[in-house]
């Protein structure tokens, strides 16, 4: 999937990567994506519920190898 | 829509109760609400400008597990039960139990009580300290960060009021 930015939150904890993503999501324009990668298993229904309270949308949600891969689209 | 609004008071001043105040209030804020914190009685620990005095301890705390946070695995899954009557004359047991927190805390990718105030006052969320305590406790107004406001019960209830969510922590 094509994005315009990327935010590494590996290794992170809740709540910095929903934090981390939303300074991300500040720094680019309306209608843009951002990639987040993630460890923390929270981190799934977090970035579902970050969504669907904030507009912005979750665009698909992967996991691999206990890694997970979001793509947020800017409201 | 109207913005969301969430409330918290914070009156607790020790190093793992300083975690609920600012993730739920920086979370909040992430999510749009505009948000506001009261410290109040040992809370007004938590928006001191040395964050340092923040300690945590075992001694009659019976949910906290005692973990260290180093060495194999093994080593790292023994829960280190002692008694209380042991842990109130080891001099020094606080500050072991705290620094080994933090370096838990540091192993976990877990933010520190700093970084989440910090984010906390970048979201804007307002910080207010209550005046009664700061007088009651000898603080002085040079102790706690820059961007505090300071006031009383009725001060909170004017935002309190209108929120949507009202924590008691």
């Amino acid at each position: 999937m094509n994005f315009d930015k990327e935010l590494d939150a590996r290794g992170l904890n809740c709540p910095l990567p929903i934090l981390r993503a939303k300074k991300a999501l500040s720094e680019v324009t309306s209608g843009q994506v951002l990639k987040i990668l993630s460890t923390d298993p929270g981190s799934v229904k977090d970035f579902a519920a970050f969504a669907k309270q904030t507009g912005n949308e979750l665009l698909s949600t992967a996991e691999a190898g206990g890694e997970f891969t979001f793509f947020m689209k800017k409201k | 829509m109207d913005t969301k609004k969430m409330a918290i008071i914070a009156t607790k001043g020790t190093l793992d109760w300083a975690y609920p105040p600012f993730i739920l209030a920086s979370t909040a804020a992430a999510l749009g609400y505009e948000t506001q914190i009261f410290f109040t009685f040992y809370g007004l620990q938590l928006v001191r400008k040395d964050l340092s005095v923040l300690k945590v301890s075992p001694l009659g705390n019976p949910g906290m597990p005692m973990k260290m946070p180093f060495g194999p695995k093994w080593f790292k899954s023994i829960n280190w039960n002692m008694p209380n009557a042991i842990q109130a004359i080891i001099p020094g047991y606080e500050n072991v139990a705290t620094a080994l927190m933090k370096q838990t805390i540091a192993n976990n990718g877990v933010a520190t009580i700093p970084e989440l105030r910090e984010l906390c006052q970048e979201a804007e969320v307002k910080f207010i300290a209550c005046q009664m305590t700061v007088e009651l406790f000898g603080f002085k107004h040079s102790d706690f960060i820059d961007g505090l406001e300071y006031g009383g019960a009725a001060t909170f209830f004017e935002f309190a009021g209108e929120t949507d969510i009202c924590l008691f922590i």
